[in-house]
Order: structure tokens, then C-alpha cells, then sequence
């Protein structure tokens, strides 16, 4: 661990570093047989953790998602559902 | 040059000499002289600096804070309510470990309103994490200045630093001053040189949170900067003494008369002049310790220098309320340690601006021995 002086981060891009997902308690879920893959989810979450693979379905990245639960909030078909996080 | 000026004009011009080159302030009594001479200098043509009008105290370090990082030397001057008001601030100054170094003309702080001199301001900062020196004289203050930068600006240290000075007994009194060229400053002084600052070609995050599991790493640092604050402090006065030829006892304190004292006197600031009179006038073996740095504090000096004394009076120009004055805690705490502890009595004297006077200090000297905390010329 680097320690520098006045706590300055002195390398770009550090943030990636911080896997924040450690801080969420409840875990959004995507059933991906039902997704119309409008991307509503994608648009609103505030992290940017939910990401496009390359088959087009929206997947959540659980390094960063911290559990706000907005992309089950403003699914408009409800098909993304609360499961508590098991650490 | 020997020059007849202020406390407050000694001031600014010490920053002056430093050449910084930013300088955010918001005037308040009893520092606002400071402000004016520096916005003259500038206006003359003497110092090439941008001076900042800030809205509040908070803005005017806030603004400091945010030159500093970009690579200048700052300075700023307040007291009392201004100073109060930087509070939040002060500790991310030292956080991110700037250099800046500002004048605070001690003053009361409110209720009951009060615009006249005491230490209750910079020493209600006392976990600042700042480097905190307290001055006697005119000269020492303009001396302290300089030697503020020197000290803070070393890369082992990298804290601000608070030249504090009694309001109006020094911030508005006219003394002599013997003011350095411009040239043996910046020799002794040189360029400012930033451990780090924003560079485009650089990139870096300034401010950035620390989680749990590394913020007392960065406090830590912090700790052992203070630690060898105290050697540089030392070093810079002896440096200082040999361009200048003054110095001020060994940096951290400076004591008078205390080679074969049965007593002594512990205080800050400048009622020590006062002290120095009334100790040259008694038939008594009594010294003084004038405590020059506050922070870091000169725990082992001060054991050092005590031993062998028999009774200690601290005079305390703030108290910590619902126990006792602040420099007397410090003192106690250092001498605990001692194998042949002194009495130790505390004496507070000269709050929101009351005379200092020298029966105040004979009183003092004469009790010094009772173990007790005397409010000294108080009325019923």
C-alpha cells in the first residue's frame, strides 16, 4: 500500500481500484429470459455498474453495484428482483 | 534597516520578504493592519502578489488551498471569530500537508462580545495539526514569519504554520524593527518548491477520500511530521541566527534567568516581557520559560529545563473550561514524567484584553507553589 503524503493519489483511474460492491446488502437481479433490453436500468444507475455484453443483454457488474436497487426501481417491466446479499 | 512599526505592519512585511504569491483575506480586528500594509505593498509595487477579497474567513483559507496546490507560496492573517471560523478548514490544510503559513493577532472570541487581546482563538486550535508559534516582540513576529516558511515548507514536515501574536499589546504597538534586505531573505529562504501540485502533465487526485483501512496511516504522518517539526524548528532558528544574527532560545523555548532557578514562571507570548521586569526586580532565584512553540509541543525541553525547580507558576491567557487553563495542562502533562515533580500552579490572567499587570505576576510567582488554579484579579 502507498501512502503518500496528503493522501494525493498521483496515478489516474485509481477508483476501478476500490471494488465498492463490498458495501451492498441487498442484490439486484436481472432475469435475462424476460428483459426486453430497453435499457432503462442502464440509463439510471448511478455507478455506471450495469454494462451491455456482447450478446446486447444488460448485465450488472457486482464489483461496483453497491445495492441502490434503482434499476429494479425503474424497470418498467419488473423483471429485475431484490435478493439479500450473502457474504 | 531599523524601522519604527506595528506588530501588525511587522507582520506583513515578514510576509512580504517570503514573497508569496497568492494572499486571501478577510480583515478582522485586531489583524486588519496586517491586510492593509500587505494590499499597500502590492498597490506600491513592492510585492508582486494577488491579493484576494474573499467573502468570509473559511473562503479566505479555502482560497489559500486552492493556490497552494498549484504550486505558490500563500499567506493569510485573521484572529479570534475569523480564526473560529476557519475551524473546518484548518484541518485540511494540514491534511493535505500545504505549507501556508498565516499571522493570527490573538483576540477573544464571543460571548460576551470582546474585540481586545487573548489566546482563547489559535489555542481552541490546538488539534489542528498546525504548527503554532507565539511571539514577543515585533521583531520575533516579523523573525517568525520567515522562519515559519523555512520550517513548513521542509519536505520532512510539510504542515502550515500559525505565527500567533498578542492582539493589540503587539498587533497595534510600534517598536523598532530591524527589517531584513530582500536579498539575505531570499537566500535564506529560496524558491518555494511544492512536494507536489497540479500538473496537466501529471495527473493527480487532491482531496480524495480515505476509507478505514488507510486514514490512520495519513494521521500518523501527521504525528511523525510534528515530531521532526521539532528538530527543524531547531535548525532553522540556529540558521537564522547565523544570517540574521538574532535568534529566539533554542526555537521551541526560550528561557531567561533559569541557571540556578528555584522558581519559574511558564507563559506564552508577550506578557513574558512583562515577567522578565518583575523577575528582575525580585530578591528571588526565579526564571521564565517563555513557550515559543506551542505545536509541536516541548515536552522534553521543558522537563529538561525544569528539573530541579521546586514550585512552577503557568499564566494562562485561555482556559479549558470545566478544567483548567490550556497551557497549564500542557506543562503538567509534560512534567509528570519527571522523578521529582515541582507544585505547579495555574494563573489566569489578562482575558479579553485585561491589563497584564506586574502584581498580577508577583502574585503568580509568590503562590506559585499552592497547587492550585487562581482566576487572578477577578471581582467578586
Amino acid at each position: 500500500m502507498k501512502f503518500n503524503k496528503g493522501a494525493v493519489i498521483d496515478e489516474p483511474g485509481s477508483t476501478e481500484k476500490n471494488k465498492t460492491g463490498g458495501w451492498r446488502d441487498k442484490k439486484p437481479v436481472i432475469d435475462k429470459s424476460k428483459c426486453t433490453k430497453c435499457g432503462i436500468c442502464w440509463v439510471f444507475c448511478p455507478e455506471g455498474a450495469i454494462y451491455r455484453n456482447e450478446k446486447g443483454e444488460f448485465e450488472i457488474n457486482y464489483d461496483y453495484c453497491k445495492g441502490c436497487l434503482i434499476c429494479a426501481e425503474e424497470c418498467p417491466i419488473k423483471v429485475i428482483s431484490i435478493t439479500e446479499e450473502e457474504k | 534597516m531599523k524601522t519604527l512599526i506595528s506588530g501588525n505592519e511587522a507582520c506583513a512585511i515578514g510576509a512580504k520578504l517570503c514573497r508569496p504569491k497568492v494572499i486571501p483575506v478577510y480583515p478582522i480586528t485586531p489583524s486588519t493592519h496586517t491586510a492593509e500594509k500587505i494590499s499597500e505593498l502590492i498597490a506600491n509595487g513592492e510585492l508582486d502578489a494577488e491579493m484576494i477579497k474573499v467573502e468570509s474567513e473559511h473562503s479566505a483559507l479555502s482560497a489559500c488551498i486552492g493556490a497552494q496546490v498549484c504550486g505558490v507560496r500563500t499567506f493569510t492573517v485573521t484572529a479570534s471569530q475569523g480564526l473560529a471560523l476557519m475551524h473546518e478548514v484548518l484541518f485540511n490544510a494540514s491534511g493535505l500537508r500545504l505549507p501556508i503559513v498565516m499571522g493570527v493577532a490573538n483576540r477573544a472570541l464571543s460571548a460576551p462580545i470582546n474585540i481586545w487581546g487573548d489566546q482563547s482563538d489559535a489555542l481552541a486550535e490546538r488539534d489542528s495539526s498546525w504548527l503554532q508559534f507565539y511571539c514577543e516582540s515585533a521583531q520575533e513576529i516579523l523573525d517568525t514569519v520567515i522562519q515559519a516558511y523555512k520550517i513548513s515548507e521542509n519536505h520532512d514536515v510539510l504542515l502550515p504554520s500559525m505565527v500567533c501574536f498578542d492582539g493589540f499589546t503587539l498587533s497595534h504597538v510600534s517598536e523598532p524593527v530591524d527589517v531584513p534586505e530582500q536579498s539575505e531573505v531570499d537566500e535564506f529562504l529560496g524558491d518555494y518548491i511544492p512536494y507536489y501540485k497540479f500538473d496537466i502533465e501529471n495527473p493527480k487526485t487532491i482531496g480524495a477520500l480515505a476509507f478505514p483501512d488507510t486514514f490512520m496511516e495519513f494521521k500518523k504522518q501527521q504525528e511523525d511530521a510534528m515530531r521532526k517539526a521539532k528538530e527543524t524548528i531547531k535548525i532553522v532558528n540556529k540558521e537564522f541566527s547565523k544570517k540574521f544574527g538574532r535568534s529566539y532560545g533554542d526555537g521551541l523555548i526560550d528561557a531567561y534567568n533559569m541557571e540556578d532557578a528555584e522558581k519559574c514562571l511558564i507563559a506564552l507570548g508577550s506578557l513574558c516581557s512583562t515577567a522578565k521586569v518583575v523577575v528582575d526586580n525580585l530578591r528571588e532565584k526565579v526564571g521564565i520559560v517563555r513557550v515559543r512553540s506551542f505545536r509541536p509541543f516541548p515536552s522534553n525541553e521543558l522537563r529538561d529545563i525544569c528539573s530541579g525547580v521546586k514550585a512552577i507558576a503557568v499564566i494562562d491567557r485561555a482556559f479549558s473550561y470545566g478544567h483548567a487553563g490550556v497551557l497549564y495542562n500542557e506543562v503538567k502533562s509534560a512534567l509528570y514524567d519527571l522523578k521529582e515533580r515541582p507544585k505547579i500552579s495555574n494563573f489566569v490572567i489578562g482575558l479579553g484584553g485585561r491589563d497584564v499587570r506586574k502584581e498580577d505576576i508577583e502574585f503568580s510567582i509568590k503562590n506559585a507553589d499552592k497547587n492550585e488554579i487562581f482566576w487572578v484579579n477577578t471581582k467578586e
